[in-house]
């Protein structure tokens, strides 16, 4: 088993972490933390499978670059809403009741 | 949340490490293998170390959709900042030691940002990095209460956030005539590669620092 | 052979220009702007659809690397059609979001720019042939849609950003695996590379991958039980939004599932697999359906209406997976037919109701009194679209339900013949909730004043189109099958 094999796997038991976090923690803070955890996770795996017959490859190096762009990009908005949640509701979770039944507010 | 729903995704959630685990140590032997290519084109994409000549040049089209999702990051966040609170209270003026030390250090950061962005060329570094601290130079200065936040960015604010975009798109339209979009002449790549790294530069930088200086809008 | 200028990397580079210049005019400015450069990309689109029917499915190397070392494009018949719906939605949608904005202003400042990149998104999306690629697409598509449902802020509409984008960043974070899983498995993430290496033997790290990026792609497409998200982000946004979100988004990554159903995930694809997709879209359309029926908002039951018929779109699946040749042509057809009638219809159906909220001030079904009398071209743009929603004759919903009517009858299928009409008739029953309503005189102390013209019409254009493309659809199915194998 190569060392690069060895980050993959880490990155699947990360993935399912934040997988995991993101379904379960009702906080809006450790819900982009999870979502966090998972993209890392799906990075270590592109780039750790990607060179697992031990040749460095920079293609996906380049792809998780990409990503994490992207993935910094998504959080800045994630933390930008639940910022403005905050100040509209005073509460850093989503609200638990039915979304279909909340009242309008326009 | 109810104890057996929570068991349940944790449960589904370690079958699914173990699945994927299980899978990975069952691969097959790649069909396709990019490295080689890549060395092989290396000469002609103008850069010398790969991976900014898969950023930039043989995926190029990929970073140039990633600047377009940075830069509609930012107008999300504008578009919220819009509605945040007037009243809340102002920033209070940090630290003299804290403003001296972020005085000393923004020049120096812009000029290690400079540094990057150059040597991404044939090391690592490039616009991303070179952008990162740009920002982290904003960043402090604001921490610093020496800038302002942005709540309504002005004209020449946002001309320099969208430079970068527009650099990027103005070098992918001028390779049509030549073949495709992104197209470089071999003899210009160098240097199309470095015009367009300039401009992300600039503009990574005043959009991440924007990020956090938008959003921390009103309060703080 | 391409003419000049071509229209393929314009369709991408066109929406992202004026969408940057948008935001360079400032707040609320640029309106003018998209809606001229909008009618561009419509005729670029024509011109590709052109090319496309007289040589055959393109390719376009980007950057001139080719696959699998660089990015390549690839524009079929389905892609061509897509294309055409994205632009027909859109220049009409254009016109109604800059008269809809002047009479309601909130949420204004930043639209134009964030539609301009939502266009460009989907535009990219549609011509990608490259899995990483369009997973960059899709975050560029979810993002600006994101951005769109908080514009107008408040605390609905904000939550309902924040729900959606947590559901819209998981679901690209399974695709984002999946691709992860396919480039470590094969090397490569070229479409028409990976497409002839994955075969029904392929290791189990791909049917993962194939579980994830569907699984990630349905949430994304809003398929039940992954619909929560939907009511409320669509529902609560300004109209215009709504509109393009219904009409075009969920589109998107139908799209993609569609695509890699039929190609790269073909061999995998087993019948068990298209039951379970095809009963998701049975209970979508019953439980959207019934849901429409009890709401009270306007937005709200347009919105759950959209859940439904995209219980519709997934119907294709069990009727074109391992069934004879012509069922399965069919149903495909049938399918896009769907999504092309319904995003014109939803789009038609979200202007009408944008109208009558402005026209009445509030988005309540109750007090909708005195809109048949005052806005009768609106009310009548809102029927028209429903009789597309509901498959009656001669819209281009009933060209769709008949295409997948005769796939079900032809693979011998009656089960979903039955949820078809059962959905047709609960869709009737909340078009006519509305219909009623607005026919009754206004109730008193409530008002309803006139909307601009604009608004009235580039609604009436919308639910037309929907109608028209069961007159005139042949030549969209003609396009379809550019590049598909008979």
């Amino acid at each position: 088993m190569s060392a690069a094999l060895l980050y993959a796997l880490a990155g699947a038991a990360l993935f399912a972490i934040g997988l995991a976090g993101l379904l379960l923690q009702p906080h809006l803070l450790r819900k982009i933390l999870a979502f966090n955890i998972l993209g890392s996770g799906a990075f270590l795996i592109l780039v750790g499978l990607g060179q697992r017959d031990g040749i460095i490859d920079p293609v996906p190096q380049a792809m998780v670059l990409t990503g994490i762009v992207v993935a910094i990009a998504a959080t800045a908005l994630a933390l930008a809403l639940a910022r403005q949640l905050l100040d509209l509701t005073g509460q850093m979770r989503l609200p638990e009741d039915r979304p279909d039944t909340e009242p309008a507010d326009d | 949340m109810k104890a057996w729903l929570t068991a349940l995704t944790v449960l589904l959630c370690s079958g699914l490490a173990l699945a994927l685990g299980g899978a990975m140590l069952a691969l097959p032997e790649f069909a396709v293998r990019l490295p080689a290519q890549v060395t092989a084109n290396l000469d002609t994409s103008g850069v010398s170390h790969p991976v900014t000549a898969v950023l930039l040049n043989f995926r190029g089209y990929d970073t140039l959709l990633e600047v377009a999702v940075l830069l509609l990051a930012l107008l999300g966040v504008f578009a919220l900042s819009r509605h945040a609170d007037e009243h809340a209270p102002r920033a209070t003026p940090a630290h003299p030691v804290l403003q001296t030390l972020a005085r000393l250090l923004a020049p120096l950061m812009v000029l290690v940002a400079g540094y990057l962005l150059w040597v991404g060329a044939h090391a690592p570094g490039g616009a991303f990095q070179a952008g990162a601290v740009l920002a982290a130079a904003g960043v402090l200065l604001r921490l610093a209460g020496l800038l302002p936040a942005w709540a309504q960015p002005g004209r020449l604010l946002r001309g320099g956030l969208a430079l970068g975009l527009l650099v990027f798109l103005a070098v992918a339209v001028a390779g049509l005539p030549q073949g495709s979009l992104l197209h470089y002449p071999v003899s210009m790549a160098g240097a199309l590669i470095l015009l367009v790294e300039a401009g992300l530069t600039l503009s990574i930088g005043l959009t991440l620092a924007g990020l956090y200086l938008a959003s921390a809008g009103a309060k703080r | 052979m391409t003419d000049f200028p071509d229209p393929l990397p314009w369709l991408i580079v066109l929406p992202l220009l004026w969408g940057t210049l948008a935001f360079l005019l400032g707040p609320g400015r640029g309106g003018r702007l998209a809606i001229a450069a909008i009618a561009l990309q419509g005729v670029l689109a024509l011109q590709l659809a052109g090319q496309l029917l007289d040589d055959g499915s393109r390719v376009y190397a980007v950057g001139g690397w080719g696959a699998p070392l660089g990015i390549d494009l690839m524009a079929d018949g389905l892609a061509a059609v897509m294309l055409l719906l994205t632009q027909a939605v859109a220049l009409p949608l254009a016109v109604f979001a800059r008269g809809y904005f002047a009479a309601s202003p909130k949420g204004r400042e930043l639209f134009w720019p964030l539609t301009g990149f939502l266009l460009a998104a989907l535009n990219a999306l549609f011509v990608s042939a490259d899995l990483f690629n369009i997973y960059v697409t899709l975050e560029l598509l979810g993002l600006a849609a994101v951005g769109l449902v908080a514009i107008a802020g408040g605390r609905q509409p904000v939550t309902a950003a924040m729900r959606y984008l947590f559901a819209t960043l998981l679901g690209s974070g399974a695709y984002l695996l999946g691709v992860a899983l396919i480039y470590g498995s094969y090397g490569s993430v070229s479409l028409a590379v990976l497409t002839p290496l994955l075969t029904s033997e392929a290791p189990l790290a791909v049917t993962l991958a194939a579980a994830l990026i569907l699984t990630g792609l349905l949430l994304k497409t809003a398929l039940f039980p992954f619909h929560f998200w939907l009511p409320p982000a669509h529902g609560g946004a300004p109209a215009p939004v709504s509109a393009l979100l219904s009409a075009l988004v969920i589109k998107a990554s139908f799209y993609l599932v569609l695509r890699l159903w039929l190609e790269l995930f073909a061999p995998l694809a087993t019948v068990a697999a298209a039951q379970l997709i095809g009963a998701l879209g049975a209970a979508a359309i019953l439980w959207g359906s019934w849901l429409a029926l009890t709401q009270t908002r306007l937005k709200m039951l347009v919105a759950y209406s959209t859940v439904a018929q995209v219980g519709y779109l997934f119907l294709l699946f069990p009727l074109a997976t391992l069934v004879p040749l012509g069922a399965a042509d069919s149903a495909v057809q049938g399918g896009v037919m769907q999504a092309v009638a319904h995003g014109l219809a939803k789009a038609a159906m979200f202007a009408a109701a944008g109208s009558m909220i402005v026209a009445t001030g509030r988005d309540d079904i109750g007090r909708l009194g005195g809109v048949g009398a005052r806005l009768p071209l609106t009310l009548f743009s809102f029927g028209l679209a429903g009789v597309t929603l509901m498959g009656l004759p001669p819209s281009g919903g009933f060209s769709a339900k008949w295409l997948l009517l005769m796939a079900a009858l032809e693979s011998g299928q009656w089960w979903w013949v039955a949820v078809m009409i059962a959905g047709g008739l609960l869709t009737a029953a909340y078009v006519f909730k509305v219909l009623r309503r607005a026919f009754l005189p206004v109730a008193e102390g409530d008002r309803v004043t006139r909307v601009p013209r604009t608004l009235e019409f580039s609604a009436f254009a919308l639910a037309l189109a929907a109608i028209l493309l069961g007159l005139f659809g042949a030549p969209l199915l003609e396009l379809l099958a550019v590049g598909r194998a008979a």
